[in-house]
């Protein structure tokens, strides 16, 4: 629900928002240079002296005004024509006629009203209510992804886009809303939606005698030029009317023939609120103020292109539900728990057949689980599992969002993975049990999908089908997903010896010369998902590189009749693989200079090595690495001296399990070193591990006992992202 | 820029019982090319003395912006029934404001004035920059403007 108030009015807006929020940065600048071109108006000058040097050298003069870029200007009638010029606030001299520039003119009427008039104004003041909605509902969802508003200065995780978004807004985000504020207040001011101050003007009555030189009127006298706002000469030729003087207290009647206050009205607590939105808006009388704000605003046309860059990727991650009927009249709700989106292809059949066969269905991510399925008479969830049984991103607050259910439905549950892990649909498993242990019914039981197996789903369909009482046939076509050609281009082969072949191979886009396919964008850490000819279910390797370093690199050990693995270890330079890069941004070293302490062993060194090469900032960087033989599968060990000279790495640590006295594991070679690493976590060092199951689970042991004397514990470093996994 | 008034759109003190003792008069204020924002414009009656009598029409639809008019609020008290139903919109650097009003025959050739009181943002305020009378004579003559009236002419 926030993230649509907050990414569909910010798509619809994005562009009439950056005419607003550029104009205004631009206007933001004027106030400096007014305030070089007119220096503050200093004290000493009677407003008496300064309309006496005025008036004799004009035959008549309407009224003399401060303007609201601090200049002081005389309205004056010479003749038959009629002019305004820039007057020197002490002296009274013209400094030549008053104009505001061109320039100036149109960058305001553009950023008020869009030069179109009054819908444009009305627009522009919709644009800043829509600016305020975007900027709170922005920040709500910042702070929640951080883990509330006290952790929303930490540092954020994610794509590029989303770090950018994110760390952007959060610095916009005050100078916006003072802005969205205080330009609502103004066009709601411009459209008559607050009430101007009524206050009565005084029935005065002049001497009606003849009329005093300006600069004798004692009333005038003791009014310092500084504190002048306007002073509005009497008409020429009606000895009844007075002078008019307005200052920031309020306004005065002047009797032009003996210079006494004839009536004074004071500013109302309105007139003053009304200058100081104007002033807080503008920044004119506040150019420190001014520039903060016009910095903040030139955030907004980066928060839109952002913006427009999350949603999109959001929305083309997502196969597209055709027919998805609302919350509340659906018959049937189908949630999806997805981390890449296959899961959602699956749905999208289901869904579709559904339709086909009379029901009202509505599908939606685990995370949407709402009260609000009036009509639903079944609930079906689709879900995979991530990593080590987590819940997938789609599905994170799923079960806590259970927990507020109160209209139990008949529910069955479908789970997604692969038998070769450990844990076969785990978090499917704990979802079910979450619905059995809230006394759910079952629709059906739960059920596992193998590797996204057409067959097992068909089948399901079928046993949902008889529950419904009705055919349901579900043919599933996985949807392959855009893959580029990549051709090898060079191999190097370790660990044959101790029969544990790994190779690290380096692939560049397919083809020569400008037909040359490119390198997708990707940085070390992401997966890349390789479909070995004759299956369409990519298997993902951790990239050892980034983009900039010109291959896709990645480090493979060989497994017995894995059909990948065998697949990529048969490659010969220039034989081609069809493979995608899919974003890891969790796995990723945390921006800044702490240290980092990465921990792999085997194949897991690939991302880890990326890391090293790309750490030109030569901020520390310790490298526990585990193999088998020092003589047969070290791999970049000729690479990792290089980046230890060069200081990318500030120390290397191996343990091999075929080495001399009986060999030594990774997590000895922790154990041993405990006191250095419990400084270095003291010094916020984040812990970056890759490798497989069992050694990960070592890892997690040792470290454990380690951290324990600092009163923390892996959990802990989990939650604030200093501990993280790349585990397969 | 064209307006065109049945009778009854005008202020009380032009209404004419009948058709026949009122007669279309046409207002035109050209204005100069000053380069600025729209500006107001007000047109307004005062009899010989110089007592204000009404508003023929007034340019410009945003009332905390009328005290620049500065004569015209000085004369009428800057009161909203004095323009009620007379009111449009700014009008453009360079652009000609016509209005065609019937006025009342006994309003014509009796020493009644129409002033004209402009104002632009950031620029000048105008008070009673024209002051032509309502006489058939003066029919069609243009009269130039002190402040940002090119011209303005009665046409009876």
């Amino acid at each position: 629900m926030l993230r649509r108030l907050h990414s569909l009015p910010g798509i619809m807006l994005a562009l009439g928002l950056a005419v607003v929020t550029l104009t205004g940065a631009m206007l933001s600048v004027e106030p400096v240079l007014d305030r070089l071109a007119a220096p503050e108006i200093a004290h000493g000058t009677s407003v008496a002296t300064l309309a006496e040097a005025v008036a004799a050298r004009h035959q008549s003069i309407d009224s003399i005004r401060k303007r609201a870029d601090g200049s002081i200007t005389v309205a004056f009638s010479d003749g038959d024509v009629n002019g305004v010029e820039r007057i020197d606030p002490t002296t009274g001299a013209g400094l030549g006629p008053y104009r505001i520039s061109a320039a100036s003119r149109f960058m305001t009427n553009l950023h008020r009203s869009f030069l179109a008039g009054d819908a444009g104004r009305a627009a522009a003041g919709t644009g800043a209510l829509a600016m305020l909605v975007l900027t709170a509902s922005g920040m709500m969802m910042l702070a929640r992804r951080l883990g509330g508003w006290r952790a929303l200065l930490r540092p954020i995780q994610g794509t590029p886009a989303q770090r950018w978004h994110g760390a952007l807004g959060r610095l916009a985000a005050a100078g916006l809303v003072l802005s969205s504020l205080t330009g609502m207040w103004m066009s709601a001011s411009t459209f008559g939606f607050i009430p101007e101050s009524q206050v009565a003007a005084p029935a005065v009555v002049a001497s009606g005698g003849v009329p005093a030189p300006v600069g004798t009127l004692a009333a005038l006298k003791s009014v310092d030029v500084a504190d002048l706002r306007e002073l509005t000469f009497p008409a020429p030729d009606d000895r009844l009317d007075t002078y008019s003087l307005r200052t920031s207290a309020g306004e005065a009647r002047i009797d032009m023939a003996t210079g006494a206050q004839l009536a004074f009205m004071p500013a109302t607590a309105l007139d003053r609120l009304q200058d100081l939105i104007r002033m807080l808006h503008t920044g004119r009388g506040a150019w420190v103020l001014g520039l903060w704000l016009g910095v903040s605003s030139l955030a907004v046309p980066v928060l839109g292109v952002t913006g427009i860059v999350l949603w999109w990727r959001r929305r083309a991650a997502r196969p597209r539900i055709t027919m998805n009927v609302s919350a509340r009249t659906a018959d049937t709700v189908i949630l999806v728990g997805s981390e890449g989106n296959s899961t959602w292809g699956f749905a999208a059949t289901l869904h579709a057949a559904l339709t086909v066969a009379g029901h009202r269905v509505h599908t939606a991510a685990m995370n949407e689980l709402a009260p609000v399925y009036a009509s639903a008479e079944r609930l079906l969830i689709l879900t995979a599992t991530h990593g080590d049984g987590a819940a997938p991103a789609s599905a994170s607050k799923f079960l806590a969002r259970l927990a507020t259910m109160k209209k139990p439905v008949p529910v069955t549950v479908l789970g997604f993975g692969d038998r070769n892990f450990a844990h076969f649909c785990r978090f499917a498993e704990e979802v079910s049990a979450a619905f059995t242990a809230r006394g759910w019914p079952w629709l059906l039981p739960m059920k596992r999908i193998d590797r996204r197996s057409a067959q097992e789903f068909a089948q399901w369909g079928q046993d949902l089908g008889a529950v419904l009482g009705h055919d349901l046939v579900l043919t599933h076509v996985a949807e392959r997903p855009k893959t580029v050609t990549l051709e090898l281009a060079e191999r190097e082969d370790y660990g044959v010896a101790v029969g544990a072949p790994v190779a690290i191979l380096r692939f560049h886009g397919a083809g020569a010369g400008a037909k040359a396919s490119r390198l997708p964008s990707f940085e070390a850490g992401d997966l890349v998902g390789i479909l070995p000819p004759g299956d369409p279910m990519p298997r993902f390797y951790s990239l050892a590189s980034s983009t900039r370093d010109g291959v896709l690199e990645i480090c493979v050990r060989l497994r017995e009749g894995g059909l990948c693995s065998t697949f990529l270890h048969a490659l010969e330079p220039g034989d081609r693989i069809e493979a995608y890069v899919r974003e890891n941004p969790a796995f990723r070293p945390a921006k800044g200079r702490g240290p980092l302490i990465l921990i792999g062993a085997g194949a897991g060194i690939g991302p880890l090595a990326g890391f090293v090469r790309a750490n030109d900032a030569g901020r520390p960087v310790h490298l526990y690495w585990g193999g088998r033989s020092a003589a047969s599968d070290f791999l970049y060990e000729h690479e990792l001296a290089q980046h230890l000279a060069e200081r990318r790495l500030t120390s290397l640590n191996t343990a091999f399990s075929r080495g001399p006295n009986g060999g030594a594991y990774i997590q000895d070679r922790l154990a041993a070193d405990a006191p250095r690493l419990r400084e270095l976590i003291r010094q916020g060092a984040q812990i970056l591990v890759c490798g497989g199951r069992d050694m990960a689970q070592a890892v997690t042991l040792a470290l454990d006992t380690v951290v324990q004397p600092l009163g923390l514990d892996l959990a802990t470093l989990k939650s604030a992202g200093r501990y993280v996994e790349d585990v397969y | 820029m064209k307006f065109v008034l049945p009778a009854l759109a005008a202020t009380a003190a032009f209404i004419a019982p009948t058709f026949a003792e009122a007669r279309q008069v046409t207002f035109e204020t050209a204005l100069k090319t000053y380069g600025g924002n729209g500006a107001y414009v007000v047109l307004y009656v005062t009899d010989a003395a110089g007592k204000y009598k009404g508003t023929l029409w007034m340019a410009g639809g945003k009332a905390k912006y009328y005290r620049h008019l500065s004569d015209w609020q000085r004369a009428s008290g800057g009161r909203p029934t004095e323009i009620d139903g007379i009111t449009g919109a700014s009008v453009g650097s360079g652009k000609t404001l016509k209005i065609s009003l019937d006025i009342a025959d006994a309003m014509i050739n009796a020493g009644y004035q129409v002033h004209v009181d402009t104002a632009v943002e950031d620029g000048m305020d105008n008070p009673s920059e024209v002051v032509a009378p309502l006489d058939t004579s003066a029919s069609g003559k243009a009269v130039p403007g002190k402040g940002y009236v090119k011209s303005f002419s009665v046409t009876f």
